[in-house]
């Protein structure tokens, strides 16, 4: 057993560290917001240069061969900086799905595109309707010659209005909500059929909805086994959840700061508010809540690439529920101790919590999580 | 001990309620529902739909258009009303300055603003807190010199709601910097015409614009504008934060929005089935039922106190119904966001906005206003006195510190 981070992983965390702390300051990344796409595409190629964009891959296909730890440090970084770049839809989820079930044309085609910053990816997976359930994947995908024709509408793609192209999921056979019979193909967002509606998540970054009416698939565009392609989502998935706890503990750690320090320097009745008690406990189930959610995220690193797919999901949908929890916790908490100036959107708190709300609601809220872990015995063998 | 209303009660009930389904206009009504803004001219003109039945001051003394209807009768007016659901009519003018000026302001005050406040020919605000002077409202700076006929007015307040159209301030202003905090404050009221005001808006982080900073800049303000007595105005602050206090209970309201969540559980589906069949859900809403029917009884002992005349003892009840009911109102706005999922995140301020829409909204109709309601509402445990300052505020009183 060990938590410390390697030589490499501590060079990985300063560096990320510096780049963000230098370049995301809270006008800046209010700048970044105005820009197309709603992110920094300067940044982006910064990304691209201290390796992060090639970080999970691997070394074969034009990629450094990190791991969930790695992920774990940018994330935590990024949600420190309340980051806005596409790194979750290319790298995590997209990149995922090409790591984990890619042909090897696929990938010596778009990982080293990703890896320099010239590809920008989406996983265009929910819909409308299936809110949290995976499995339930509307959208068609008839066999057509050699390739396939999609017709549907996938919701709440996370950066789909900027993404080249699009890993999106239809069903090739089997019912509406049956896990088996889904497939997982490549589209160019450009494609004769696809259409594209970005707009602003309440959290400051951007999704679609996306519509593919007739979309033509040629043959090397279907990534994996047509039909099989569940277990790859759901550990798509896992990791990307894994990925936001980090990246949600990085938003509550900043919270806090930012929280005790205004209770130091902010003066109500002739003293810093920090005198009174109440608030000062407030601080402190503050930082119990955060540091719970940071264990739980480094439980859900170190469980991402378990081979054992029910045990890596047990301990992922556990931290979702701790860091939803939390997260919740934390960002009301930092808004209730600022009184009027934490309700502004010049002030950082606020943004801070509505990342933290939107991780909640991304991928299956506490509360889902929790009836998961339940359906499947909890934690403890009985 | 009867929980039943009496017949004349009843009889009350089923006549306010039948007039507010028959007068409320079917826009507004729909607004309410739905949770989008609720602008300028929609509360202008319910609100003169109410003075002209009589009922916009329904709690004023009858002399100025009140009512004279028992506690228990506004009480289910206001319940009627909120349920409607209705917007309320303007909270600055109706409940907060209107009664200071009726309880301390002198005979002329009470013509030139009364009658103007019931039919809101006046948009009036709250000018209390400052930069520096929130909870600790009794330090605040803002200063008001006498010079001959006026005060000159010199400084700043803060989150003062809806500014932006105001047409009147009321003010608390030091007058005697040098005696005791509380006891150098008075109540002005100030023409938001006066030469010297800027007006500066303040986005709330769920997008909207509602509150303000105020600059006053050597402010002249004519001696006739003060309320009551120089140095007194702290007194008057209590009594109107007792009523904002009471006001921000707004059982009538949650009870409203738990239908809005229930109709949008039946809508909304997880897998096959209604979220409202959903076990843990269902539980959740049946959760803060209890919380509000809980709440409701204690402002219903209140309400009959105040029936049988003990009403004036300094009362920490205001402060229990303040922290109980912004806690409910919260929760229910969390479960409004749950309820839609997913499809709280887009954000369409512009769907917010009825009257601005040309686009189809992205998921469900009912999905934009419901996230950022819930950013919204954290205020509620915020203004009127936090909710820590409340619960000092009962601690005193219990402990008799
Ligand atoms: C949306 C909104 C609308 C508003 N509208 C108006 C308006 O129209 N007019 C107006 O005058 N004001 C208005 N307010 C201001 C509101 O009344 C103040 O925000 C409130 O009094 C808190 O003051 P503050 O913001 O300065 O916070 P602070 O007083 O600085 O409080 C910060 C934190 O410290 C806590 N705290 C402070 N003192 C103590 C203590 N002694 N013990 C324990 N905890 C303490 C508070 O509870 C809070 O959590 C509005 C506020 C908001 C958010």
């Amino acid at each position: 057993m060990d938590f410390e981070l390697s030589e490499e992983q501590r060079l990985l965390q300063e560096s990320v560290g510096r780049l963000l702390s230098d370049r995301y300051g809270f006008e800046q990344r209010t700048a970044y917001m105005k820009e197309p796409g709603g992110f920094s595409r300067a940044l982006w190629k910064q990304y691209a240069d201290l390796g992060i964009l090639a970080l999970p891959f691997a070394e074969e296909d034009g990629g450094i061969g990190g791991g969930p730890v790695d992920i774990m440090i940018v994330m935590e970084a990024m949600g420190r900086a309340l980051v806005l770049e596409p790194y979750l839809a290319t790298v995590v989820l997209a990149g995922g799905v090409l790591r984990h079930a890619g042909s090897k044309v696929l990938r010596a085609g778009l990982i080293p595109k990703i890896a320099d910053g010239s590809l920008v990816l989406a996983l265009a997976h929910s819909e409308r309707q299936s809110r949290y359930d995976l499995a339930d994947v509307a959208t068609s995908a008839k066999k057509d010659g050699a390739g396939y024709v999609l017709d549907g509408a996938k919701g709440i793609v996370l950066h789909g209005d900027s993404a080249d192209k699009l890993i999106v999921s239809a069903r090739v056979s089997g019912k509406q909500r049956e896990r088996d019979g889904i497939g997982l193909f490549l589209v160019d967002a450009k494609a004769k059929g696809v259409s594209i509606r970005g707009y602003q998540t309440i959290d400051g970054l951007r999704a679609a909805e996306v519509t593919l009416a007739g979309v033509k698939i040629g043959a090397e565009d279907v990534i994996g086994d047509p039909g099989k392609a569940s277990p790859v989502i759901e550990r798509v998935v896992d990791e990307a959840m894994a990925a936001l706890s980090a990246e949600a503990v990085g938003a509550m750690t900043v919270m806090h700061e930012v929280t005790t320090d205004y209770l130091k320097t902010r003066k109500q009745f002739g003293v810093p508010i920090g005198n009174f008690q109440v608030l000062q406990h407030a601080a402190v189930d503050m930082l119990m809540a955060t540091e719970q959610a940071r264990s739980m995220a480094m439980l859900a690193a170190m469980m991402a690439a378990e081979p054992n797919a029910v045990e890596r999901h047990k301990s992922v949908a556990a931290a979702k529920v701790q860091i939803g929890r939390s997260g919740r916790f934390v960002g009301k908490t930092a808004t209730q101790l600022h009184g009027g100036i934490g309700m502004t959107m010049e002030y950082k708190v606020g943004h801070y919590f509505k990342r933290a709300m939107a991780i909640d609601v991304s991928f299956g809220d506490a509360d889902h999580h929790l009836a998961t872990l339940a359906k499947m015995g909890g934690l403890l063998a009985a | 001990m009867d929980l039943r209303f009496n017949d004349e009660e009843t009889a009350f009930r089923d006549e306010v309620r039948s007039f507010f389904k028959k007068s409320l206009p079917e826009n507004i009504r729909r607004k309410m529902v739905e949770g989008k803004k609720i602008g300028k001219e929609d509360i202008v003109t319910w609100q003169r739909i109410l003075n002209k039945k009589g009922w916009a001051v329904s709690h004023w003394a009858t002399e100025w258009g009140g009512t004279g209807w028992s506690p228990v009768k506004q009480y289910i007016f206001l319940d009627e009303m909120q349920q409607a659901p209705a917007p309320s009519p303007l909270q600055f003018g109706v409940y907060m300055v209107g009664p200071v000026i009726i309880a301390f302001g002198n005979e002329a005050q009470k013509k030139k603003f009364l009658p103007r406040i019931a039919n809101i020919d006046d948009w009036w605000c709250q000018g209390f807190s400052e930069p520096g002077s929130g909870s600790d409202l009794a330090s605040l700076k803002t200063t008001a010199k006498r010079a001959g006929d006026h005060y000159v007015v010199n400084g700043q307040k803060t989150w003062t709601t809806l500014a932006q159209y105001a047409d009147w301030i009321f003010c608390l202003v030091r007058t005697n910097p040098d005696s005791k905090k509380q006891e150098g404050i008075s109540f002005l009221l100030i023409d938001m015409k006066t030469p010297g005001i800027t007006v500066r808006p303040i986005q709330t982080i769920d997008g909207s614009r509602e509150v303000n900073e105020v600059f006053f800049d050597d402010v002249k303000v004519p001696l006739e504008n003060l309320v009551g007595e120089e140095n007194k105005g702290w007194d008057y602050a209590k009594f109107l934060l007792g009523n904002e206090r009471f006001g921000i209970a707004r059982v009538g309201l949650s009870k409203e929005r738990i239908r809005r969540l229930k109709e949008l559980a039946s809508i909304e589906r997880v897998g096959d089935k209604p979220m409202i069949d959903d076990e843990r859900f269902r539980t959740k809403i049946a959760a803060v039922e209890v919380e509000l029917k809980a709440l409701e009884m204690t402002q219903l002992r209140v309400v009959a106190a105040a029936k049988n005349g003990n009403s004036n003892k300094p009362d920490p009840a205001s402060s229990i119904l303040k922290i109980k009911g912004s806690e409910i109102q919260q929760t229910i706005s969390e479960l409004l966001f749950e309820v839609v999922g997913p499809y709280g995140l887009p954000y369409q301020p512009e769907q917010i906005e009825d009257d601005r829409v040309n686009e189809p909204p992205i998921g469900p109709d009912y999905a934009a206003p419901l996230a950022p309601t819930f950013f919204n509402w954290r205020k509620i445990s915020i203004y009127g006195g936090s909710n820590e300052i409340q619960k000092n505020i009962i601690a005193k009183a219990i402990l008799g510190l």
